[in-house]
């Protein structure tokens, strides 16, 4: 049993019909074709499949994609534009802010949504923002300096 | 990680859910940052879902006749970063922010946490510390109930089949109170090993007023009376010594329940020392 | 009017940013559950609920009758084919034969038993779920000391005292050591069992062409080259007709450097139902049926002298095997041994390892594999010891380091330390934390009350594994350069890269061999079909090992361009520099790009020369490398809670040359963060009953950003004479030299208590109970 749903994914409108429990991961990944986000677990605490939600970071994995109806999705294909990076890829290109780039897609996200309420986080502020976002590689210390470079680009 | 096959619907009025929960195997939906984890590990399978986040109005956050109302419906965030909850009620905020991560605070639903009733939830205690008041709406009428009522035990309120939480009453703060949300994090997931509220008010040094809300010790929530007694009678000393006393500990992989019983009063007296130096 | 010297500036050496990253900041990079294939369908693994029990029977009818539901396959499917290998051979190892799906029993929770294949994913797991197996559950036993204890329940039931196999080991004469002894300190030290939780889950990704009988699978794995092999032979299918991708791999530490059941499942379902299929692992089921690290219950015997020296040390090594013979289990723990002298010079060793069979899934390699668990346990004993003595920490290591003149040096069990500075980096890291002012604010904070407490560990580690005959399949290296008729240049490396920067590093070699832009070198990796045989990245190996064959395949290459050069200069003297040939004699010069066209174009050829511009080599290293480090770790312990907290932590490491600072930098990090999640937080627990407790995330405590302290990083440089790069490798080091500092320094804090030893993770309620004067 599928019901309509129509979500604008990185400004673009898409229309599908969808099972209600089909998680707005899978939606993004296998029906929308956006395999940027990621899957970690099934427990809501790795923060790999993190994308925006008019405008709120949210794990699209503790979501169904039917609650998405109506709303507007940001994934991390949504945030260069044009070709040009996003001061916040750019920042974790410069700084070695990733290893394996598992984590990545969603921890730019999280720190997205960080730099759109606090636009100058002190170190504090960063660990405690991507306190959902895990990373196996990099002790995130070249996150935060990726985050601080990022703020700084921004104009903070 | 994926959850058994189920119907979904999305009242646009309050209404419109009542009628829609009055059915068979039916789940409010609110922010599903528990009921969803739950539905993928195959523990919960309703068969309909409602879903209550475009109900207009159910997310308000209002001030009104010396206390503040806050919608089933308002976020974690909505609730850390309101500017009249972080004034009037700066417990609660303080609470709100302790409650998991940034994505789970975005989406997160005090309704919904009431409404779930987990024994480590952190809003548990505040709420006994706040004396708030619990308004329940259902297909046959309204009705409110003192929190501490309303929660019966793990997983158990007075919630019956078809009812919804609407709203959570909280008394505006008095400016001379003191409040703190002490919590000692499990590092794997987030939750209250234990978290204590506190707030206190003194005159002239002498503490008049005291409540403290405790989470996670045991099967429930509970508000520590017999702490709040000591603090009342001039005896800090003995007060936070006391927490948790005659309280059954829970014991699991993180914690044994020696531990736990011992920890709630290093909390305790956290929790009340913090209140204290933001009292008047 | 004076001369500008100009300096050409190498790219080996700087913080050059990655060739890697663009793709993944932006979330096109394609790791195996981006693979969309036409007509894919999707498997989910059933698996046992328990420990140990007999399988009564298989009921597949209801999963089968599910709409969507293609094919359900059982162990008598699979039983004629191979068996999950064990690349690792010991005298008198015991190895239970390990069928791809469990045939008549079970062994530990999370043993695969059927496999599930439906249009979906959905479906898939739907249809797992209408399964029947019919258990009869036996007694399982799930701790290894316990597993050797008289009357254990059997693992294998042909093998009652669980004993996989015994190792010894001797150097010198312990025994005669101990007799000279002064002081013989003892201690029993475990290294948990830990689960490596590489972000990616496993996935596999098979797709069978029936008219080519081609095999492809795409997996992630850390050596794709080794597993087409492998998995070719459980298959009983060509070997040169199947092709093994291993695509963006989302890290590995060691739980990818393996062949599972899995891989070769999901060729066979590809192959018996002519259609691709795709099965990517949960995270539960990552923690269940993936490899878990470490699992060590070590005793030792420290025996020295009353002035510090050293004289021996006695280990007998309990290893948790699990149930199974994984690819390298019974080889980690050997490492151990090979690196139980750590940086000093004693010539006096005896070990005995006991490899116990448990209800468990299979340990195997881990960051650092055996090597964190030696250092760590060497480090601790060497610390009991100071304190037995009543000397300080860093005096008796100084005292007892392996001295520079004596390098190359040959210890006690067999190993030649190419080179080392081992005094070095502790002076620098002792200098950076202003040492003896430390231990003054330590005095005043004992005067005070407070816990405070400062933590040692120098570690040596061995890497670059290694040379052929010291390894199960071999152990060189190999890179393929092409430069194409345009002059751009293509790098085909048998490492497999996972989060390590090799597209880079390697990228900075050749672009200053050979004079070119970084964009104009492509470096792949990972398909079997593209990139010559290799055998893949682990063991700290893919710069120190592939990056000489990347050297050396350069050399030749450049070789051949000066003879092209030189034809087309007219010359017989010519230089390549700056990515030009120029005739030493004249100044004329031709570029690569020219000199490329020319060797294809083949207009004419210098005598004795080929047309073309390739070079391939396969390199043996004559022998392993050994990086060292200094970690330093200032601690505080929560009187009141038992929490710990990290004030400082300094890391001085020497992984010899160093390629790209930054790169080095985030190898340390990372390395520290696991190191700390084993210090500290994390540990794989199995009731008694087998289940895994802790089964999921919301129970293992990962180190996430609010858990992990500013790590200072400084280096010491001391070339490798192994490998002409100079690179000793770094990718382990930061764990190794992690957990001890670490328990050193909250055993510091905690001494003036009487405490001496504590046991990994370092809980709060581990640390407050042992505060209130019970023990841990």
């Amino acid at each position: 049993m599928t019901q309509p749903i129509r979500v604008t994914i990185n400004g673009t409108a898409h229309q599908h019909s969808v099972e209600p429990r089909l998680l707005l991961i899978h939606y993004l990944r296998d029906v929308a074709g956006l395999t940027g986000p990621h899957v970690g677990c099934e427990t809501s605490i790795c923060g790999a499949c993190t994308v925006m939600v008019d405008g709120k970071a949210v794990k699209a994995c503790t979501m169904f994609a039917v609650q998405a109806d109506g709303r507007e999705v940001l994934t991390i294909e949504g945030l260069a534009s044009n070709g040009v990076l996003h001061p916040i890829q750019e920042a974790f290109w410069n700084e070695h802010g990733l290893q394996c780039g598992y984590c990545t897609p969603g921890m730019i996200m999280a720190v997205k949504q960080l730099l759109d309420r606090n636009p100058n986080p002190d170190e504090a502020g960063i660990r405690h923002a991507i306190e959902g976002n895990l990373c196996r590689c990099t002790g995130y210390q070249h996150i935060v300096n990726a985050v601080k470079a990022a703020a700084k680009s921004m104009g903070a | 990680m994926i959850s058994q096959p189920f119907e979904y619907s999305r009242p646009g009025t309050l209404a419109e859910a009542l009628e829609l929960l009055s059915g068979g195997s039916t789940k409010p939906l609110a922010g599903g940052m528990s009921l969803i984890p739950m539905m993928k590990l195959r523990l919960a399978a309703p068969e309909h879902l409602i879903d209550l986040s475009r109900i207009p109005g159910l997310d308000a956050i209002s001030e009104g006749g010396g206390s503040i109302r806050i919608g089933a419906l308002a976020t974690h965030y909505g609730i850390e970063s309101s500017a009249l909850i972080r004034a009037k009620c700066p417990l609660l905020a303080e609470t709100a922010g302790r409650i998991g991560d940034v994505q789970v605070r975005n989406s997160g639903t005090i309704g919904g946490s009431v409404a779930h009733a987990d024994p480590s939830s952190d809003y548990a205690a505040a709420l006994l510390a706040l004396d708030a008041t619990v308004h329940i709406a259902g297909r046959r009428g309204n009705r409110s109930l003192p929190y501490a009522e309303f929660l019966v035990d793990t997983f158990t309120t007075l919630l019956e089949p078809g009812e919804l939480v609407e709203a959570i009453e909280i008394p505006a703060e008095n400016p001379s109170t003191g409040s703190s949300y002490q919590k000692m994090v499990q590092p794997a997931s987030g939750f209250a090993i234990v978290g204590v509220a506190a707030r206190v008010a003194r005159i002239a040094g002498k503490i008049t007023f005291a409540r403290i809300g405790i989470t996670g010790l045991g099967s429930k929530a509970f508000r520590a009376v017999n702490v709040e007694a000591l603090l009342l009678a001039g005896n800090a000393a003995a007060a936070a010594a006391a927490a948790g006393d005659g309280i059954e500990a829970n014991s699991d992989l993180h914690a044994s329940s020696h531990y736990r019983s011992q920890m709630v009063k290093v909390y305790c007296a956290r929790a009340i020392s913090t209140a204290l130096s933001r009292a008047a | 009017m004076g001369t500008t010297l100009t300096e050409t500036k190498t790219l080996v050496g700087q913080s050059v940013r990655r060739k890697e990253d663009p793709r993944l900041i932006t979330g096109t990079a394609t790791y195996v559950d981006d693979i969309q294939q036409p007509g894919m369908n999707y498997a989910a693994v059933v698996r046992s609920p328990h420990a140990a029990a007999r399988i009564k029977g298989v009921d597949t009818k209801a999963a089968r009758e599910l709409p969507g539901v293609v094919a359900v396959f059982t162990g008598s499917d699979v039983a004629e084919l191979g068996p999950v290998p064990c690349g690792a051979s010991l005298p008198g190892l015991r190895v239970p034969y390990h069928h791809l799906l469990a045939q008549d029993r079970v062994y530990f929770v999370g043993h695969p038993v059927a496999v599930v294949v439906a249009h979906d994913r959905y479906i898939a797991r739907d249809a797992a779920e209408r399964v029947e197996v019919d258990y009869e559950t036996v007694a399982a036993v799930t701790d290894s000391e316990k597993a050797l204890a008289p009357g254990a329940p059997a693992v294998h039931p042909q093998w009652p005292d669980n004993l996989a196999f015994t190792f010894e080991q001797n150097g010198g004469d312990f025994a005669q050591a101990a007799r000279d002894a002064d002081v013989v300190v003892r201690q029993r030290i475990t290294s948990q069992r830990l689960i490596p939780m590489a972000l990616e889950p496993r996935g596999v990704v098979a797709e069978w062409r029936s008219g080519d009988k081609a095999l492809t699978i795409y997996s992630s794995s850390q050596i794709p080259h080794l597993m087409r092999t492998l998995v070719a032979q459980i298959l009983g299918i060509a070997e040169n007709r199947l092709r093994v991708v291993a695509p963006e791999v989302g890290g590995g530490f060691g739980s990818k450097l393996n062949v599972y059941a899995e891989e070769a499942l999901m060729g066979f379902v590809a192959m018996k139902t002519g259609k691709p299929v795709k099965w990517i692992e949960s995270r539960r089921e990552n923690f269940l049926a993936t490899t878990h690290g470490r699992g060590h219950v070590d005793y030792l015997e420290i025996a020295a002298k009353k002035d510090g020296t050293i004289l021996g040390l006695s280990l007998k090594l309990i290893q948790d095997l699990g149930a199974y013979h994984q690819l390298l289990t019974p080889a980690v723990p050997t490492l151990s041994v090979l690196m139980m002298p750590g940086l000093y010079r004693f010539r006096n060793i005896h070990a005995t390892i006991l490899g116990v069979f448990t209800n468990c899934v299979p340990t195997d390699a881990y960051r650092g594999a055996g090597r964190p668990e030696a250092t760590h346990a060497i480090e601790r004993i060497v610390d009991c010891l100071a304190a037995e003595l009543k000397m300080d920490p860093a005096e008796i290591r100084f005292k007892n380091f392996v001295h520079n003149d004596e390098f190359p040096y040959l210890t006690a069990t067999g190993l030649s330390y190419d080179s080392g500075n081992y005094a070095a980096p502790l002076e620098k890291a002792l200098d950076l934390v202003s040492y003896s002012e430390l231990r003054n604010q330590q005095a005043e904070a004992r005067a005070a009350g407070r816990l405070m407490g400062i933590g040692i560990a120098t570690y040596g580690e061995i890497c670059a594994i290694g040379p052929s005959p010291a390894t199960p399949a071999g152990g060189w290296e190999s890179a393929t350069v092409k430069i194409e008729p345009s002059g751009k240049v293509t790098v085909m490396s048998g490492v497999k890269v996972h989060g390590q920067g090799e597209e880079t590093t390697f990228s900075q070699i050749v672009a200053d061999e050979l004079g070119v832009d970084m964009d104009d070198i492509v470096v792949l990796h990972g398909d079997t079909t593209l990139v010559q045989y290799g055998i893949g990245t682990f063991g700290s190996r893919a710069t120190a090992i592939g990056g000489t064959a990347l050297y050396f395949a350069v050399q030749d290459l450049k070789a051949k361009i000066k003879k092209f050069g030189a034809m087309m200069l007219n010359s017989d003297d010519v230089s390549f520099v700056g990515g030009r040939c120029v005739c030493n004699r004249s100044g004329k010069s031709v570029s690569l790009a020219e000199v490329a066209g020319a060797s294809h174009r083949a207009l004419a050829l210098p005598p004795g020369t080929d047309p073309g511009l390739v070079a391939t080599k396969f390199w043996e290293p004559p022998n392993f490398t050994f990086p060292f480090g200094a970690h330093i770790v200032v601690t505080e312990v929560d009187r009141e809670t038992g929490g710990i907290k990290i004030n400082r932590y300094v890391a001085v490491d020497d992984c010899g040359r160093i390629i790209n600072p930054m790169i080095v930098a985030g190898q340390i990090h990372g390395g520290v963060a696991q190191g700390l999640g084993q210090a500290l937080f994390e540990q794989a627990v199995y009731d008694e009953s087998g289940q895994l407790v802790t089964g999921e995330l919301t129970d293992y405590a990962v180190p996430k950003a609010t858990m992990m302290p500013w790590i200072e990083t400084g280096h010491t440089v001391t070339p490798s004479p192994v490998n002409p790069l100079g690179v000793k490798g770094v990718g382990e080091a930061g764990t190794i030299g992690c957990s001890p500092a670490v328990v050193n320094s909250v055993v510091d804090a905690l001494s003036p208590l009487g405490v001496r030893h504590i046991d990994m993770p370092l809980t709060p309620e581990k640390i407050w109970t042992l505060i209130q004067g019970g023990a841990a």
